[in-house]
């Protein structure tokens, strides 16, 4: 066998019950000293096909081989003695331990040293590849990037020669990604073979050597990045040729909908998230709210939902479209905002454990916003019923019936159910935050449409991305928020990625201009 | 590197979640799941104490139901009488259960629902029969809806952990009962309360007979609350509060559901009618109150729902089959002239096969193939 193969994986197959074939007879081969990123939509078995090269599954048929000898992977300790580690989307550490005792964690009796030691071959390892690890400190003191980096350390301690990256970028700072890259050129230069899982295209390009697809379970090809184009590799990830551009339609008669003013709010620990943010929300427009993750966006949306108290002196005012009426949101409970005739929906970031009821079908999920309706003690599911029915067949939701549990379905087909209900809502401001975070590109677009039409319907939409491109895309202007604090807004038809990009991590000095 | 592990075959067994299982076979495993059990206690049975399988089982059902004509009605009527008893419980733990609200409490429950129904009977028996039975039903419910809104609007107002909570308040009710039945003796110094109103000219607070049997009035009320729960939580716009508060408190909150009312109106209810199988326990079985009122039922009640997946229904065939076993078990005790241990055993058996046959519900086993390569 080729010399130069590190690992080789042979007609892999893997299902999970019956219906779901997470694996169809996948061949590929890992080179030594190279970057591979997997590439695929969610749910196309990237992971579930590495688990199977770190010990955690087991494939129902097909081989693996390791340095050209057939290998059975039973379990994470076969993965680390064959050299392979993997880091996972979640972190597996001890949150009470300190960087050596993680490392320490888990070796075998025999390699046992003293703390020490682990501590030393930690700073070389650091040295050696340029990472940065206090090994004193203790994990629950780090912030995610560095627990990222206390991962790849124990796994290279252990001696793993093949590591699998499993989207490592989606929880770093544009920032931090570069670093983790500079990283991990470091350790391919030094001859590891590195897996990244990922779906981000533009990440694809600028990291690896070549890409393999993976598209609904099967293997689709392996690619040279440098003939890679992000159209091409689109093309291969959903199998059909894709629009990627983002409509912007022009809306007139925009209205004021509402004013946010002075509004500060504590999170759950009692630390200051949102800091004295003023901001209006027009109907017929999408704002957009930019910001790196935890810096407010969360409580800005519950406190105009009626979920998130607010401190004194803020105000958030509803202005009807109709009647011209005003109305003081802040102090109102989800009830009696709704009681108030204010239209408001509101797509929340966890899907199934806010939005939606995970163990309920699609019908009873229908009725969580409505079913107070009546003055009987028994709940209509009649209306819900066919709105279920509605939104399964508007939306083309992928479900084996309207009872099936909510939780059972894919993330896409989840997230259409929740923004399915709302929209039917008839809302006057639909908020949705994070709506395409783990969904396809055909269902990203989906929701991009949708939200679409709400603007055009003249509803105030704010979004809440990540994706700063999509940002710029969509939206038609984007509020920044930086550290809770409103750190600018800027127009989404003329802004720059730097520029939100900038506002998001630096905080203007206003007080010293002042 | 490799040489190390490439020895190694594939696992002989692997494990593998199912997507579902249709109804029929789900009730054939469970099914296959008791028979399996009782062939494993009939061997244990046989290997221990030489005696015969079958006769055991046979003097098992003997015990619930009677083994000649004249105890016959008699032993299936007590069958039944316990069985509505460990329903009623069951059926009131079943909303706090669907909410996640882990209401282990019954037992106190219970036994301040005795208490006041026993207090009634004893100070109120000049009242008119009906009015008497009125304030007995309210005064049990409302004892036992007292019992269970303590640990919700502690839990409600500062988060306390509600298993703790209920489970202390049984020790509180246990004392209670005590303290009543020392207030109560009769006769002096025997240290029980004796049969309440015996004697009397009629038995004030007794449950009269109806058709000639002294059980049916528990039947009927136990049957119309299991009913009228299983609708209330399937069909009610408070019964899908509970469910939504069940899976998700955020969705709960999301959706404009006061959740803190929710978790205090429910738990009223769920010790209200525990605290109703208190006054069917005093007012329509024993005729008197002791610490053994209860009698560990509000525990077992609590594995009865479980099995039962909160389904109302479902718990009147899993109370009867736990009631079975218990009676049979203290029969062939008897019987046999084995100690009562070996009955638990049976039971324990049973329960054990029962659950287990959960796993193959929910799982399936996939065997390693013949493998041809190797050759």
């Amino acid at each position: 066998m080729d010399n130069n193969i590190a690992v080789s994986m042979r007609h892999i197959t893997k299902a999970f019950g019956t219906k779901v074939v997470a694996n169809k007879d996948v061949s590929m081969d890992i080179h030594r000293g190279e970057i591979l990123a997997l590439l695929g939509e969610n749910g196309s078995g990237k992971t579930t096909l590495m688990n199977m090269l770190s010990g955690i599954y087991h494939q129902d048929s097909g081989q693996i081989f390791v340095d050209g000898q057939e290998v059975h992977i039973t379990s994470p300790k076969d993965a680390y003695d064959l050299g392979i580690g993997m880091i996972h989307q979640h972190f597996k550490l001890v949150d009470v331990f300190t960087a050596t005792e993680n490392v320490a964690l888990g070796m075998d009796k025999s390699a046992a040293k003293n703390n020490k030691e682990i501590a030393k071959g930690i700073t070389e390892i650091c040295e050696k590849y340029g990472f940065d690890v206090d090994p004193k400190k203790k994990v629950y003191n780090m912030t995610v990037s560095q627990k990222q980096t206390l991962e790849i350390v124990k796994t290279l301690y252990r001696g793993a020669d093949i590591l699998i990256l499993d989207e490592p970028t989606a929880v770093l700072t544009p920032q931090e990604t570069d670093k983790l890259f500079a990283v991990l050129r470091n350790m391919k230069a030094d001859g590891k073979s590195i897996i990244i899982i990922t779906h981000k295209l533009h990440e694809v390009l600028a990291i690896s050597d070549r890409v393999s697809i993976l598209r609904k379970g099967e293997y689709i090809g392996t690619v040279e990045t440098k003939d890679a184009t992000v159209q091409s590799l689109t093309e291969m990830m959903v199998g059909q040729k894709v629009e990627l551009d983002i409509e912007r339609p022009e809306t007139e008669n925009k209205e004021l909908r509402l004013t946010i003013s002075h509004l500060s709010c504590l999170d759950k620990y009692g630390v200051k998230a949102l800091d004295d943010v003023s901001l209006e929300a027009y109907g017929g427009e999408i704002l957009g709210i930019a910001g790196i993750s935890g810096s407010g966006q969360k409580q800005l949306l519950e406190a105009i939902a009626g979920l998130q108290a607010a401190e004194d002196g803020g105000s958030i005012v509803y202005i009807d479209p109709e009647t011209g009426k005003k109305e003081e949101l802040i102090g109102k409970s989800v009830t009696q905002i709704k009681k108030m005739g204010v239209a408001l929906s509101f797509v929340p970031e966890d899907r199934l454990g806010m939005g939606l009821v995970g163990s309920m079908g699609m019908t009873d999920n229908m009725m969580l916003r409505s079913y107070k309706k009546g003055h009987s003690i028994f709940a209509d599911r009649k209306a819900p019923r066919e709105l279920a029915l509605k939104v399964k067949e508007e939306l083309e939701v992928v479900t084996p019936g309207i009872q099936t549990p909510v939780r059972k379905l894919s993330g896409g087909n989840v997230q259409k159910v929740l923004v399915g209900r709302e929209i039917a809502a008839e809302p006057t401001v639909l908020m949705a935050a994070y709506a395409v975070r783990g969904l396809d590109i055909n269902t990203s677009y989906t929701i991009y449409h949708l939200l679409n039409e709400e603007k055009k319907k003249g509803t105030a939409v704010i979004y809440v991305g990540e994706d700063l491109d999509v940002l710029l895309a969509l939206c038609d202007r984007i509020a920044v928020l930086c550290d809770g604090k409103l750190n600018g807004v800027v127009d989404g038809r003329t802004a720059t990625k730097e520029e939100v990009g900038e506002l998001m991590t630096n905080l203007k000095e206003k007080e010293a201009t002042a | 590197m490799a040489a190390a592990v490439s020895h190694k075959k594939d696992p002989l067994i692997r494990i593998a979640r199912r997507d579902s299982m249709p109804l029929w076979k789900s009730v054939l495993v469970r099914v296959i799941a008791v028979i399996a059990s009782l062939l494993v206690a009939g061997i244990i049975i046989y290997l221990l104490t030489g005696a015969s399988p079958l006769n055991v089982y046979k003097s098992m059902l003997q015990g619930a139901f009677g083994n000649n004509s004249a105890n016959y009605s008699q032993k299936t009527w007590q069958t039944i009488r316990d069985t509505m008893m460990l329903l009623c419980i069951a059926v009131g733990l079943a909303p706090a259960f669907k909410m996640k609200f882990w209401n282990i409490g019954a037992e106190g429950q219970v036994l301040v629902g005795g208490i006041v129904t026993a207090a009634c009977m004893i100070y109120f028996k000049d009242l008119p029969p009906v009015l008497l039975f009125i304030v007995m039903f309210l005064g049990s419910l409302l004892a036992g809806a007292l019992w269970g809104l303590l640990p919700a609007v502690f839990k409600s107002k500062w988060n306390t952990n509600e298993t703790l909570f209920t489970l202390m308040m049984n020790y509180v009710a246990l004392q209670l009962t005590s303290f009543c039945v020392a207030k109560w003796e009769n006769p002096v110094g025997s240290n029980k309360v004796g049969i309440i109103n015996q004697g009397v000219e009629n038995q004030q607070g007794w449950f009269p007979a109806i058709f000639g049997q002294d059980y049916l009035l528990n039947v009927i009320l136990v049957m119309a609350v299991t009913v009228g729960m299983f609708f209330y939580l399937k069909y009610s716009k408070q019964g899908y509060e509970i469910s939504v508060i069940g899976d998700s408190q955020n969705t709960a909150r999301y959706a404009g559901i006061n959740v803190n009312k929710v978790i205090i109106r429910t738990m009223l209810i769920s010790g209200a009618v525990c605290g109703m199988a208190g006054f069917i326990t005093v007012a329509g079985s024993s005729h008197t109150i002791s610490t053994s009122t209860a009698g560990g039922k509000g525990f077992t009640a609590i594995i009865v729902a479980w099995l039962a997946k909160f389904n109302t229904f479902t718990m009147i065939l899993i109370a009867l089959l736990i009631t079975v076993l218990d009676k049979g078990a203290i029969q062939v005790a008897t019987e046999f002239n084995i100690s009562k241990d070996m009955s638990n055993m049976i039971t324990g058996i049973i329960l054990f096969f029962i659950i287990g046959s959960e796993f193959f519900i929910n799982y399936r086993l996939i065997f390693r193939k013949k493998e041809k390569e190797a050759a």
